[in-house]
């Protein structure tokens, strides 16, 4: 190992990128990021900037989240009004009996991993949320449910790793790696060769045909998600406002289009309207049929918007992984080679613990978080 | 003439019927009727075709309604934006119509196109956003309002045969034609299906969609707009809302007016204004005419081009109205609304000579730098587009106006900005290429593609003639409004470009919110792109203008409308 700080070259510059990069570049490191299109321009920019800790059933990825919770506030805290981080609080409510029983009892457990967690029902429901239909019956009130514009954190965290040495080669697609024997020593781009210590791969939805080019496998695919966008309106929705079954939809494997309403209103006065889960490849052709889904949902839990007009509709790749956990740490069967990828629908809330792991890692101090059940190398080789 | 009662903010106002509410509030003097959410910088009239939703209105407790859009009814309450939630809809079973082709638009293109395809023994429908046939060029008054309909028309009798036409196969059957209404959603396939709209919640509701083994479409255009100082000021119009107010209503928005821009399409505004009594103080052109000189080879291929361009310049004469070369406005002055401009005289790049800048007073101006085409249904059938010599974004077509996706044929403007002669032409052109393919015949039309192609190298002519000014942006200072509406300034641009590394057109508009508010960037994405290619030492680019250009959604649909989209649609009894 050389003395100088390792040269670390981040393959995405997306949240996840952009996390590593610039934790990466505050231990000291020298670090270059690369990416094929614009700044955000994958996943990053077609998401509604989530920082959620609701729709998490306990397990390693709330354990992320908890953590990636301290970072916002504290390590990130100063520039949070960057990228208007904004703690609004999600209100997750359900209609059915059903609903409202199995929401009860991941509250319970929720609680007692130290999440903040209120049970509401009739009047304080309304308090929160006073437009919210009459159907809705009871709920849950997470105050530490929080978001960030997800663009302006992408540029804003290159732009404070480039204050601190980094540099981002945008418009440079990574073509493949430079070894030595099974040692990945850097990567080749279409701007020519870059050398260097570590290689982290945060190419989101992409990530799976990255790590082909080094040989190996990480099953990361995508994960087709829109997003409805109505005209400003003065209708006020203070929270992310959810149904309780999008906690089974996140954790769900089915390949078919899910949706499960996720309606929060944003300072521009637009309402944001999500969230579909569809796999079907990298398909950008629109689907009236999501589109519809996502309707119906939104107007089952807010009536009111009945004649708000949806002004856009777009659509992003979530990456997704089979076991619905992102993959992390270094890859032992490519030595060099890191990965911070498949983080679903949750990267833009995860980015901040992820990057902050990722760089401990690399500058060979001790994780905060243990990255065993984020291993690269807990899927099968050839699936 | 009759006149109608309608109330506007509790006080009674006396209209002529067969006025838009747009027209009404301007005849009445009311300037403007809303006030952005940010920084309460008030709005009125801008586009007045439906492009740039500034005028938003609430008719008869509808928020959200274009005033340009509407056309005034007895008894009618106009307020500002308001939003209420109980007013009760029409609500109407999703019914759906089917045709051999759908033809959206009926401008010169589209109306052609209907019209021939007809002809040929084909089954149509025929969708367009206007209340009567003509689209822009063809705009004509409602006949409640009284008004000689051919008022500055050229080659109005070709109109009335195509709308005889239009008529004629309308009873027989053969066209079912949808006034006011918008295709929001085209879903490709096979066949294809186009979910319909109507412009203004106060219009019948079409049918919720209609499928179609073809497509012709003929979206036209609107004028492209560069931002400058104070340009969002009410008083400032886009020359084709100008046009269109006169034309369309026999309403002027002012009584001092300076157009300015670049294009012959300036002579015709200005011509009108005066005509209907309106002062025009200045024509400024960013051009010089000796350009054009150099072109005029190519004029002679269309010499009708030639013979209306005299009758401007006559007009202009008759009326006395300076005609000024190389000058350009650089700023629009006033607090509420227009006072004045700022012109300067320009070298050819456009820098503002030194010395040159003066003040010019009036209380209208209107601005036009070319057109640009709706490429909102092109990009969703998902057709190969291009770079146009005039920096527009434009549909790639073959020698039957068919695109790069089987069974999408586009004409008119949207193929290249080239006028309403040359739209009909290709208009006519798609629909008879169309028919040909349908019966495995080989198309005759050599003498039409002749015409077609020396159009197209006048109308080349005529943008190498009328560059957008390269140094346009040195016009502009750092609060320059680029995005009506989100109140995008030019600094934010700037800063997006240098400190936050955004590098294209798309990443701008994430970072900045330019191009998000209600018009989805028609209005602004062109300048956005031009500005964001300055800032970063870069061309324009096709795929800059596609990356912000695309949309699934080419009109705002109510929510509870995107809920049944997906809705299995019954076909009408009545059909067909």
């Amino acid at each position: 190992m050389s003395v100088r700080s390792p040269d670390v070259v981040v393959i995405g510059a997306g949240a996840i990128g952009a996390a590593c990069a610039y934790f990466a570049a505050l231990a000291g490191c020298r670090v270059t990021v690369v990416d094929r299109g614009a700044i955000a321009s994958g996943t990053s920019s077609a998401g509604e900037g989530n920082l959620l800790t609701s729709d998490k059933s306990p397990g390693p990825e709330l354990e992320l989240a908890l953590y990636s919770q301290r970072v916002w506030t504290d390590a990130l805290a100063e520039h949070g009004g960057l990228w208007e981080f904004e703690a609004k609080g999600g209100l997750v409510v359900a209609s059915s009996g059903g609903g409202a029983a199995g929401l009860r009892s991941l509250v319970a457990q929720q609680r007692a991993l130290g999440i903040a967690v209120e049970d509401v029902d009739g009047e304080r429901l309304r308090d929160l949320e006073p437009q919210l239909g009459p159907t809705i019956t009871g709920g849950a009130y997470y105050p530490q449910d929080a978001q960030v514009q997800p663009m302006l954190l992408v540029a804003h965290l290159l732009r404070l790793a480039r204050e601190r040495g980094a540099r981002v080669l945008t418009g440079t697609e990574v073509i493949g790696f430079l070894r030595e024997r099974e040692r990945v020593v850097g990567v080749r781009t279409s701007a020519g060769d870059l050398p260097a210590h570590d290689v982290v791969n945060a190419a989101g939805a992409w990530a799976g045909d990255v790590a082909r080019l080094a040989g190996v496998h990480v099953p990361v695919l995508p994960r087709r998600g829109f997003v409805l966008v109505t005209e400003p309106l003065p209708v006020t929705i203070r929270h992310k406002v959810y149904a309780a079954e999008y906690v089974g939809d996140v954790a769900s494997s089915d390949a078919a289009l899910q949706c499960s309403p996720v309606v929060e209103g944003t300072p521009a006065g637009t309402v944001l309207i999500g969230a579909t889960r569809e796999r079907i490849g990298f398909d950008r052709t629109f689907s009236v049929r999501a589109a519809a889904h996502l309707a119906r949902g939104a107007l089952a839990l807010f009536p009111v918007l009945e004649h708000a007009k949806v002004m856009r509709c777009y659509l992003g790749f979530r990456p997704y992984c089979p076991d619905h956990l992102p993959i992390i740490g270094p890859d032992p069967r490519a030595p060099g080679l890191w990965h911070a990828c498949g983080h679903e629908g949750a990267g833009i809330g995860l980015s901040a613990g992820t990057g902050a792991v990722v760089a401990q890692a690399l500058a060979g101090v001790p994780t905060t978080l243990d990255l065993t059940p984020f291993a690269p190398e807990r899927f099968p080789e050839h699936p | 003439m009759s006149s109608v009662t309608i109330t506007f903010e509790g006080r009674s106002l006396q209209v002529r019927a067969g006025q838009t509410v747009a027209a009404a509030l301007a005849g009445a003097g009311v300037r403007s009727w809303r006030t952005t959410r940010h920084h309460g910088r008030p709005r009125g009239l801008f586009c007045g075709i439906g492009i740039c939703f500034d005028c938003l209105v609430t008719v008869d407790g509808r928020p959200s309604q274009r005033a340009c859009l509407v056309p005034v009814r007895d008894g009618m309450t106009v307020d500002g934006p308001e939003w209420d939630t109980t007013t009760d809809r029409t609500r109407s079973a999703p019914m759906t119509e089917t045709a051999q082709v759908a033809v959206v638009g009926a401008g010169p293109a589209g109306l052609a196109a209907a019209v021939h395809a007809a002809d040929g023994g084909l089954s149509v429908v025929l969708v367009d956003a206007g209340a009567r046939p003509g689209g822009q060029y063809w705009r004509h008054p409602d006949p409640a309002l009284g008004a000689d309909e051919r008022a500055g028309h050229h080659a109005w009798p070709r109109f009335t045969r195509l709308r005889d036409a239009l008529d004629d196969h309308v009873r027989a059957g053969r066209i079912r034609y949808m006034s006011r209404s918008e295709v929001a959603v085209l879903e490709p396939g096979a066949p294809f299906r186009l979910h319909l709209t109507p412009v203004t919640d106060d219009a019948a509701m079409p049918p919720e969609t209609v499928t179609a083994t073809d497509l012709i479409l003929c979206p036209g255009g609107y004028d492209r707009q560069l931002p400058v100082p104070g340009w969002d000021l009410p008083g400032v119009m886009t020359a084709g809302g100008v046009q269109a107010l006169v034309k369309g209503t026999s309403t002027v928005p002012g009584r001092q007016a300076v157009i300015a821009g670049t294009g012959p399409f300036l002579l015709p505004v200005a011509a009108g204004l005066a005509a209907a009594g309106v002062r025009v103080v200045a024509v400024c052109e960013a051009n010089s005419p000796w350009r054009w000189a150099r072109q005029a080879h190519r004029a002679a291929l269309a010499p009708d081009k030639g013979v209306e361009a005299l009758e401007y310049a006559a007009a202009l004469a008759r009326h006395r109205i300076p005609y000024r070369t190389r000058t350009v406005v650089t700023a629009v002055l006033g607090d509420q609304h227009v006072e004045g401009a700022i012109l300067g005289r320009v070298d050819p790049a456009g820098n503002v000579l030194p010395g040159t800048s003066r003040e010019i007073q009036a209380d209208l101006i209107a601005f036009g730098w070319g057109f640009t085409p709706s490429l909102e249904l092109p990009l969703a059938a998902g057709v190969r587009t291009r770079l146009d010599i005039d920096g527009s974004l434009v549909v790639e077509v073959d020698p039957g106006q068919r695109t790069s996706v089987p069974r999408v044929r586009v004409a008119g403007e949207a193929t290249g900005v080239g006028g309403a002669v040359l739209a009909r032409l290709e208009g006519e052109l798609a629909a008879r290429s169309l028919v040909a393919d349908l019966n495995r015949k080989p198309l005759r039309a050599t003498a039409l593609r002749v015409r077609i192609r020396r159009l197209r190298a006048f109308a080349r002519a005529l943008h190498e003639a009328h560059p957008v000014p390269a140094a346009w942006s040195r016009w502009l200072t750092a609060d320059t409004l680029i995005c009506r509406c989100e109140e995008v300034p030019v600094t934010a641009v700037r800063y997006a470009v240098d400190d936050l590394d955004a590098t294209d057109a798309r990443t701008v508009r994430s970072l900045t919110r330019v191009g998000m508010g209600w018009c989805q960037g028609r209005t602004c994405a062109n300048a956005c792109a031009r500005l964001t290619a300055d800032f970063t030492h870069t061309a324009l680019t096709a795929e800059a203008l596609q990356s912000t250009a695309r949309c699934n959604l080419a009109a705002p649909l109510d929510l509870r409308r995107v809920a049944r989209l997906d809705a299995q649609a019954t076909t009408p009894e009545t059909a067909p």
